[in-house]
Parts: C-alpha cells; structure tokens; sequence
C-alpha cells in the first residue's frame, strides 16, 4: 500500500480558511482557520448540532461554502465535486453507513478503485479491454479484505452484514481508492465493543502509509486512544484544539460538552 | 369452443410481434429502472421518439428509409439528453414527473393540427415501411405455419428481425452490466452518494443510462411502426408505459432474461384470456352477459382486469417476479 506524498512533511494537509455555511438564519458553520496536520489523525468532536458533520460535507464537496477557501495540498479545492476530490486522493465515508446492500462485498470492494477503463461505455462492451485491470483490482480488494477480516463475507451481499461489518466494508471500500486523506464520519458509531477495537487499530496503521485521518467521534475514549490532535467544535465554530491531553482538561470544551454550568446550583445561576 | 384456435392464437402470441416490441422497450426499462434506479415513467416517449423519428424522416423530409431508421435512434438519444440534463442532478423523483408529463407532450403534439404537415396529425404517417418488407423472402400476405405458431408472412419477416435484435441487444446489456461500467450503475442504485464519494460521476452515469435505455426504447417504437406499417399518435399513450412496468416486474428488475420473459407471459396471458372469453359456450355466454354486462367490448376491459388480479398474485405470493431472488429482496427491508 502506497500514497502519494508530494509536499513537506509538515505542511498541513487540508486547509480551511474563513469557512462559512448557514442554513435560513442559522450559521451552521463559522471556521476562521483551520489547518489539518499531514500523516495525523485529527478528532473533530462537540455537541449535537456542532456544525461537525456539515463541516465534513463542505470540506469533501458534499455541501458547498457560502464563504471561504478549502486547500487540499496547497491547491484549492473549494466547490470541487465529490468524485473529483476522491481522485485527489480524499476520500469519506459516512454517519450512517452505505453499504451497497445488493452488490456483493467484493464488488463493493472493487468499485473503489478509481481509473477503472471497463467503467468507460465502451470499453465495457469489450472485456479484452478491462479484465487484466479488473484483476489486478481484485487481488487488491481481496488484500484489503484480508487486511480487514472481511475474508469470509467475500462473495456475500453487502446487505447481510452486521452494522459493525458494514463499517469496516466502507473503510475498506475507502482505501481501494488509494487515498491521502480519509474522512471518517462516526466510523465507531453502532461499531460492537470487540468489533470496535479491531477497526480503531485499522485507523491507527493509516498514518503510517502516508495517509492523514480526520474523523467526527463523540466518544471521548476513542477520541483520547487514538487521535494524535483534537478540533473541538461548538455551534459551528471551533473553540479548541489541541493534543488529546490537554483538550481532556480544557475548560471550555467541558463547558461546550456538559453546559457552562454543570455542577452548580442550578436556582442562583444567572440568566444572561 | 375451438380449444384448437385459442391455443394457436395463445402459442402464437407467446412470441409474436408484441412480444418483441414490449419485450425491447422493458429491456430499455430494465437499463433505467433495474440497473441504475431511474424511475422513468415515460418509456413509451422514446418508443415514440424512435418511431416518429423514422416516420417523419421519411414523410416530411423525404429521406431514405434507412437514413430515417438511423435517425430515429438519434431522436430517442437526444430525448434522453433534454430529459436528463434538467433532472438527473435532482432527487430521483424529478425524472419521473419529467418523464410521464414529456411523453404525453410529445403524444399530444405529434397529434395536433399545428404538427400535421411534419407529423401527420390524427392521420400519423403511413407508408413508409416499403423498404423493410422489400427485403423480406415471405410473401407478405400469405400465413406460414410452423408447429404450433402461425403468421403471416410479413409478420415472420418482421419476427426474424426483430428477436435477431432483440437477442443481441439483451446479450449486450448483459454484457455491460457484467463490466464495471454495469457495477457503477448498480452502485448508483444503491446509493448515489456513496458512489460519488468512490470517485464517480454519477451524474455522467445515469446520463448514460438513460440513453443506453431511451435508444432502446426507440428501437422498440421503430419495430413497432415497421410492423403496424403506420405511425399514429394515440398509439403511444401512458397504458403503454405501464405495460412495459407490468412486464419487468413480472420478470424482475434487474435480471438480463426478465423483459423477454415478461413480455411473452403478459401477451400469451391478454391473448388466451381474450380468446377463451370470446368463445364462451353460449350458455356461460348468456348468463355472463345477464350478471356482468360482458359485451365485446367489454372483454377488452376485462382481460386487463384478470391480469391486474394476476399481477396482484404476483406481488403477493412472488413479489421479486420471475427472475429475481426473494434474498435480494429482502436485503431492501433491512
């Protein structure tokens, strides 16, 4: 497994800068400034309704910027269409999983792989054209398959897995596509205890490819296990970042996540 | 009753001219609807797209037959072009108001006085088929009977043809959908943005899908004006659409044999009931006609209400149809 890995080490990755996104009279995301570490795994956490998950969607081309400048590697990728940016090399998956339930795991597996020529009209009508390609990819899903102890669901529909399987399939799935940056929307969300273990030490293995991890978590625990920077989030902005530590004892982000006030008395707080 | 001729009508029509014709627009439809998930409820608009394309390309503009047949495929393309280009971005739903509202545009404007001069009006255009049957070895009007089946010989003239197409267009499609090009689509039915999120341009894809099954379709509406030797606007109404629905779902969506299959069950079905109903003993006859007002007319109507009770069986006791598995189904309800 390879990634493609032009600039300085450490130049960050992904920028995003005067970031702005509302919904009606409601600023869904507000980010002045935002610079992604390469070969890093990022946590972005906060409260429900953070603005995390339409962050994702803005920054992977899923939901367009009102304002605001998105790089990836240097080159601006602002309102660059989905499937472009996956051959830029970023890649996500999502809050609730998209398994491709009637196409089996290895052609879930198989349609990752990006430059495909059987996927050109007419060069599918002609198999010779295609089929030493598509078993190069093959070989490549089932090396990733292996990789994910998804051996045994191989020839199965993508619809009979687990929730926990269906997450690992995506990730993956992810991964056919070669990426530099993968984008993780929740991957421990539904994920089994045990299950959960064995995909967090998947993600761990992915910046030693040369690959940078951002992920949307809630769980602190996991966020704290694996991530090597936090962003906090809090009604569209960020309000922190920092390493794990000292996010943990970060007065702000405990207000964000427990209310301004937790522990007090609830009758002499002030309102305002 | 003469069992001998509702079964040599039945046999004949298991795969007769309809056959063909319904068995083509459903594997343009099964392109759409089976693979990529497009619910196109205007079939029956390529199908007219096709036939107008040659009918008037011969009749107002005097071209070659030939030329006209390879431009009825252009037609049904560029149908596919302006209905996808203003919907296929927009959630699934789109494409089916455009579709429906387009076809019955097309119908109704093909019908009236302002397009007579280019198509003929209420009259249609006639005529125009000549080339076709000049290369047929049949005599055109004399029937030809081999085993049960019996026609007339433009019909098997028309019959080779046509399931020569149909054969190699359905071989085609399950080729394509056998590549990676066919996973796309059935990834973009699955799931649109998961697809993209791949790297795929979904919009592209389902474009291409809608032609691949709107070119289909126009083949099919071709064939038939060929054999009806004349192309009439009314022919081509929204009953039609639906037909080609009931017969992908009879066979499966999504299944390479489910249109031909489909398509010759539903003819056989409307063609025994219809005979079988018409020559009633006249004692079944009488009573009928006292308690349900079965006139001729009515046999018309009714054969169509007996296949909606089919259909209804169908979705109840094998609601994947004939072709599809009952596993893949259930993987929808999960």
């Amino acid at each position: 497994m390879t990634a493609v890995n032009s600039a300085a080490p450490d130049t960050p990755i992904v920028t995003a800068t005067g970031v702005v996104k509302s919904f009606g009279g409601l600023r869904a995301v507000d980010v002045d400034k935002l610079e992604i570490q390469r070969n890093k795994i990022t946590a972005l956490i906060g409260p429900n309704g953070a603005g995390k998950t339409t962050f994702f969607n803005l920054l992977t081309g899923f939901d367009q910027v009102d304002t605001g400048v998105i790089t990836l590697d240097g080159e601006d990728i602002t309102g660059t269409a989905p499937h472009r940016l996956a051959a830029k090399g970023m890649v996500r998956t999502f809050q609730l999983t998209k398994a491709l339930a009637k196409l089996s795991t290895i052609e879930n597996m198989k349609l990752g792989a990006l430059h495909q020529r059987g996927e050109k009209f007419w060069s599918a009508l002609i198999p010779g054209m295609w089929s030493k390609q598509d078993r190069e990819v093959e070989a490549r899903a089932d090396a990733i398959l292996q990789r994910f102890n998804l051996t045994h669901m191989r020839d199965e529909y993508a619809g009979t897995m687990s929730g926990g399987q269906r997450k690992l399939l995506e990730m993956a799935r992810a991964l056919m596509t070669d990426p530099r940056v993968v984008m993780l929307d929740e991957p421990m969300a539904g994920v089994n205890p045990a299950l959960a273990q064995s995909l967090l030490e998947l993600i761990k293995l992915l910046p030693g490819e040369g690959r940078t991890v951002i992920f949307v978590e809630h769980n602190m625990d996991v966020v704290q296990e694996i991530s090597d920077w936090v962003v906090v989030m809090a009604e569209g902005k960020i309000i922190a970042q920092g390493t794990p530590a000292e996010i943990k004892s970060n007065k702000a982000v405990v207000d964000a996540y427990l209310g301004a006030h937790h522990g007090e008395d609830l009758s002499k707080v002030e309102l305002s | 009753m003469d069992w001998g001729f509702i079964l040599e009508r039945s046999f004949s029509a298991m795969i007769g001219p309809e056959v063909v014709v319904y068995a083509l627009a459903a594997v343009g439809l099964n392109v759409h609807f089976g693979y990529t998930g497009l619910m196109n409820f205007g079939q029956v608009g390529f199908m007219a797209a096709g036939a107008y394309g040659v009918g008037v390309s011969v009749y107002w503009l005097g071209w070659n037959f030939w030329v006209g047949i390879l431009f009825s495929f252009v037609y049904a393309a560029i149908l596919a072009l302006l209905l996808g280009i203003p919907t296929l971005r927009l959630r699934a739903d789109y494409l089916s108001l455009v579709t429906i509202a387009a076809s019955e545009t097309i119908r109704l404007l093909a019908r009236s006085r302002v397009m007579q001069p280019y198509t003929g009006g209420v009259e249609g255009v006639n005529q125009f088929a000549g080339p076709f049957y000049d290369l047929s070895p049949f005599e055109l009007g004399k029937f030809y009977s081999i085993g049960p089946f019996k026609y007339l010989g433009r019909d098997v003239w028309m019959l080779i043809v046509g399931w020569t197409l149909l054969i190699l267009i359905t071989l085609m499609v399950r080729q394509l959908m056998r590549s990676p090009w066919g996973r796309t689509l059935r990834a973009i039915r699955e799931d649109e943005d998961a697809t993209r999120a791949l790297g795929k341009n979904a919009y592209y894809y389902k474009m291409q899908a809608l032609m691949l099954g709107g070119i289909i379709g126009g083949v099919a509406g071709t064939l038939q004006v060929i054999q009806k030797a004349s192309v009439q606007a009314d022919t081509f109404n929204p009953v039609i659409t639906f037909t080609i629905w009931t017969i992908l779902i009879i066979g499966g969506p999504g299944r390479v044999w489910s249109p031909i299959v489909g398509s010759s069950i539903y003819w056989t079905l409307i063609v025994f009931i219809e005979n079988t109903l018409r020559q009633l003993p006249p004692g079944v006859r009488t009573t009928l006609e006292d308690t349900v007002q079965l006139s001729d007319f009515n046999i018309a109507m009714l054969r169509f209400i007996l296949v909606g009770l089919g259909l209804l069986l169908l979705a109840r006791y094998r609601p994947q149809g004939i072709f599809g598995s009952r596993e893949e189904m259930a993987l929808d309800r999960r």
